[in-house]
């Protein structure tokens, strides 16, 4: 197709409307009638509600409604559901407290919600909200793994014993035990992955509406995949059967994981309209934002690393403790397990590994998947000990990753971490990626740095991920409580042009303009005739929405499988308009031809004729030219690459810039190269903004202190450097496009190679390895407690 | 309530508004000009900055009180009548600068007023230092500076066509 198909860098569709000032995003819609909601939240990191007094609030102006916990609990509302069941060692389901809607007794963060004020106006709603008055009884808070499992620690679920959701393993011990005991050497580190705070720069809106006449429900949401809200919420919170409910989620302003969870307000809204039978508006201010959306990351890990005389990895052990937050949010606990231990093998062949992770419950905002889910804390750790390894064995960097490295030849590899990749080629990635950062030229950059009174260091990360979870029955198995296939239906409209409605939904990835390049090169037709619809239930077919990298991989095989469907139709109906057998038809260039002749029928041809049957194969054939297919993988997608950074600190203030940034990525086939590399420009953003400046702080009763903007710190675009992106591919084997997945190798393959820059950067000062964020303070305090002495001192 | 008047995008608009109303609010919710955008509620963010008197604002920082008699220009109102985009419009969909287009409303109205007040030409690091007061959590701003990069050689009549992104 050329042009605007398959690897042409098209400008995107969506863009016109978002430069106009024409996006339409949840807080843009207004319904007639509506009402404005503001929530009142807990104060306290952990206390006992002892009273609520709403009278005052009830008779404030403007007031229409306020309602607490008990008067969802009086409707038999359930709490928020949990969608993965992680099982214990023994065999054990995990402990799944209860989470109510709007608390229940008790709070148990900072940030809880407790009521729910609904007025005429914003402004009145949140004067309203002033009026509430709770009467806490404080409890001593533990907001922090070491706090949560001290000894005598408070219970932030009463039935929760130590508060250990759940203690699970992975791999096989005897052979990792079998491997160390016969090792050469072994490296060992203990490291932090810092919680994060995603911050979409759209905060979270939803507004709910009832219609008293169908009795039907209609959800705006900030949300990444609206059916899984409409099941969640219908099905397991507000009882509302799915056909009497609609859930739309329109434009979405960013989402990096923390808009696929079904989150209290929308539950509160949408219930809420029904009993005012009016419509019911809420969105997050900022504030409420950090301590409402789920969080991300937040292990504390213990690796060694088995080695060989030659450097060889022989055996990976690994202790991970993970924060879950005061309640378990929809995926949480499938992220440090199934998104995180199942990755230590890495790029490497180390034959054997066992993982043993304890999630752990803690006064603090439910943390889930965030930008990478689970593999960035897998790359981080693995990467970082490989680095110790190579300290160990005296190795350079580069030398002990070639020497484990699993060989392109070997593909597919089964890992013993239960994954099997099918394709990959890391030494390919590597190489180009070192040439592109002119590895071999930096020491003289180090030199010419040092002469400037800089500390200049190079980092390298040699990664690999999953995306595209899958296959359904696996997961399932797992203890997913939700399939992982994707829907597509493609409608020929009857004069030719084409409306895909698909079940992903695109918050920025510009999934309108790539489905319509793939869908332009399938039917050889021009872009503008291909509509892309998505994010509203009442339109699309049953989808699992957008995360995990998956859109184009599981989204757009189905589209493809659907394409081929109508193809087949086509066929069809094209034979009998040119007498002759279907298997004699080919389709190309948007023309349905009889092989080796000249007699053809546009796409536009056959489409009114299928949907004006008069001339036609009717007996055989129904009228019409629309299919849907639902694709489920038959496996993750592994894409995979070399991430390297280089930084220049400043030794009087400890400040640390990136001055380079190269990557080579193997997202396999790409479809629009300038979007590709705009997926993976913000992803590195995002990690090099975990690697150096973001971290969520709680103090030590659970109070946030990182509540804002002003203290939680965002990358700005001085702190970043140009990123240079470069893709070595080699195809995926299991789906019909090739595709791998391109939204979170950014955020998963950089902070290691970042850490290890500064590290290299400091390697004079006596470290060998330093924890996230790098901030100047760490920096500074490290260069000055390991300056090196001169002789007079 | 007391009432302000003032011109947005050209056109003389009046409204009642509470003395604690925002701007920013007045032009979301009274005029329904939903382009300009709220995402942090500490000045932080820039997603609402719009132009009052030919400078850039956070619209989150002015009463609406305060824009009595202003003119005040949005989003909405910076292509022209036949639709012609702006030329930092223009970049920034020809250089793949935005992707959710959540900040971009408020990122494209401070490029505009930072390359306006640097009619000798910004580099690449003054850019990045000019876009301080806006966040974008999509891009690593890498696509954002190169498209106000090549807006500006438009803006200050160096260029008369937007330099084209490299093709792949």
């Amino acid at each position: 197709m050329g042009f605007e198909g398959i690897g042409a860098s098209v400008k995107r569709r969506e863009d016109l409307r978002f430069l106009s000032g024409r996006g339409n995003y949840t807080d843009d819609i207004n319904r007639p009638g509506q009402l404005h909601a503001v929530i009142v939240r807990s104060p306290h990191p952990h206390a006992r509600i002892t009273a609520i007094d709403t009278a005052a609030a009830r008779a404030a102006p403007g007031v229409a409604a306020v309602f607490v916990g008990e008067d969802m609990a009086a409707e038999n509302i359930g709490g928020l559901p949990c969608g993965w069941q992680v099982k214990n060692k023994d065999g054990s389901p995990m402990a799944e407290p209860p989470h109510p809607v709007l608390a229940i007794g008790k709070v148990r963060h900072v940030g809880d919600p407790v009521a729910v004020v609904i007025a005429e106006t914003k402004a009145q709603a949140r004067d309203a909200a002033e009026l509430v008055s709770v009467t806490y009884e404080e409890l001593k808070g533990a907001p922090t793994l070491e706090a949560a499992l001290k000894p005598g620690a408070p219970a932030v679920h009463d039935d929760v014993p130590g508060n250990v959701c759940y203690d699970w393993h992975l791999g096989d011990k005897d052979a990792t035990d079998a491997a160390f005991a016969g090792a050469h050497k072994v490296a060992r580190l203990e490291l932090v992955n810092n919680r994060l705070i995603p911050n979409a720069m759209e905060p979270r809106a939803a507004v709910g509406e009832y219609d008293t006449m169908s009795g039907e429900y209609t959800l705006y949401t900030t949300s990444q995949n609206p059916h899984v809200i409409r099941l969640l919420m219908g099905a397991f919170v507000l009882h509302i059967p799915e056909h009497k409910l609609r859930v739309v989620a329109p434009d979405v302003g960013g989402g990096f994981g923390s808009k696929i969870y079904h989150y209290a307000e929308e539950a509160i809204v949408t219930w809420a309209s029904a009993k005012v039978k009016r419509p019911v508006k809420w969105t997050a201010e900022r504030t409420e934002s950090f301590m409402s959306d789920a969080h991300g990351r937040d292990h504390v890990t213990v690796a060694e690393m088995a080695m060989d005389a030659n450097g060889k990895f022989l055996g990976l052990r690994v202790r991970t403790l993970a924060n879950m937050g005061a309640y378990l949010s929809t995926f949480a606990p499938c992220v440090p397990t199934y998104l995180y231990a199942t990755l230590l093998a890495g790029t490497y062949t180390t034959p054997a590994i066992y993982a043993e992770v304890k999630a752990v419950f803690t006064n603090s905002v439910p943390v889930d998947a965030y930008r990478g889910a689970g593999r960035p804390e897998a790359t981080f750790l693995l990467e970082r000990l490989v680095d110790q390894c190579a300290i160990e064995m005296g190795l350079d960097r580069v030398e002990i990753r070639k020497r484990n490295f699993i060989p392109s030849s070997a593909f597919p590899y089964q890992t013993p971490v239960a994954l099997q990749y099918d394709s990959g080629d890391y030494g390919a990635t590597l190489e180009a990626c070192l040439k592109a950062a002119d590895w071999a030229g930096f020491e003289a950059r180090r030199a010419e740095a040092k002469a400037r009174g800089k500390l200049r260091g190079i980092g390298i990360s040699t990664y690999l991920e999953a995306c595209g979870i899958a296959p359904s029955a696996v997961v399932g198995s797992l203890g997913a409580r939700a399939g992982l296939y994707e829907v597509a239906n493609i409608r020929v409209n009857p004069t030719g042009s084409i409306t895909v409605f698909t079940g992903t939904h695109s918050h920025g990835q510009g999934h309108e303009t790539t489905f319509a390049q793939l869908m332009a090169d399938k039917f050889g037709i021009p872009m503008d005739q291909i509509e892309i619809v998505h994010g509203d239930t009442a339109r699309i077919p049953f989808g699992m929405g957008t995360y995990g990298s998956r859109s184009l991989a599981v989204g757009g095989s189905a589209m493809v499988k659907a394409a081929d469907k109508i193809i087949a139709k086509g066929k069809k109906i094209a034979a009998h308009l040119l007498e002759a057998d279907a298997a004699d038809i080919e389709f190309k260039d948007g023309r349905f031809q009889v092989a080796g002749t000249d007699r053809a029928k546009a796409l536009a041809e056959i489409s009114l004729t299928a949907y004006v049957p008069h001339n036609y194969p009717i007996e055989e054939l129904e009228p019409g030219l629309e299919e849907t297919a639902f694709y489920d993988p038959k496996n993750f997608t592994f894409p995979g690459g070399c991430h390297i950074a280089e930084v220049e600190i400043d030794p009087d203030t400890g400040v640390t810039h990136v001055v380079n940034f190269t990557a080579v990525d193997d997202v396999g086939r790409v479809i629009n190269p300038m979007i590709v590399e705009g997926q993976i420009q913000g992803g590195v953003a995002q990690g090099i903004g975990q690697a150096l400046l973001e971290t969520c702080v709680y103090d030590e009763d659970g109070q946030l202190i990182s509540g804002s903007m002003m203290d939680y710190t965002m990358p700005r675009a001085d702190d970043l450097p140009n990123i240079s992106v470069g893709t070595a591919i080699t195809l995926c084997t299991h789906n019909p496009l090739g595709v791998k997945g391109c939204g979170e190798v950014g955020a998963i393959g950089s902070p290691p190679a970042v850490i290890g820059a500064v590290v290299d950067a400091l390697k004079d000062h006596g470290v060998r390895h330093i924890d996230m964020p790098a901030t100047p303070q760490k920096v500074w305090g490290i260069i000055n407690a390991n300056r090196p002495r001169m002789a007079a001192e | 309530m007391p009432r302000v008047s003032l011109t947005v995008n050209g056109k003389p608009v009046s409204a009642e508004v509470e003395d604690r109303t925002l701007l920013v609010e007045l032009l979301r919710e009274t005029l329904r000009l939903t382009g300009t955008h709220v995402g942090c509620d500490t000045s932080q963010c820039g997603a609402c900055v719009v132009h009052v008197n030919g400078d850039s604002i956070k619209s989150c920082t002015l009463l609406a009180r305060q824009a009595e008699g202003a003119e005040v220009v949005t989003i909405e109102g910076l292509a022209a009548a036949d639709g012609t985009l702006h030329p930092m419009q223009e970049a920034f969909r020809e250089y793949h600068a935005l992707q959710c287009g959540f900040c971009t409303p408020g990122m494209v109205m401070s490029a505009i007023d930072l390359v306006k007040k640097n009619p000798q030409g910004l580099s690449e690091q003054e850019i990045r230092e000019g876009l301080e007061g806006n966040l974008c959590r999509c891009t690593g701003y890498h696509n954002i500076v190169k498209a106000i990069d090549a807006a500006q050689q438009v803006m200050h009549g160096k260029v008369k066509e937007l330099p084209r992104a490299a093709a792949e």
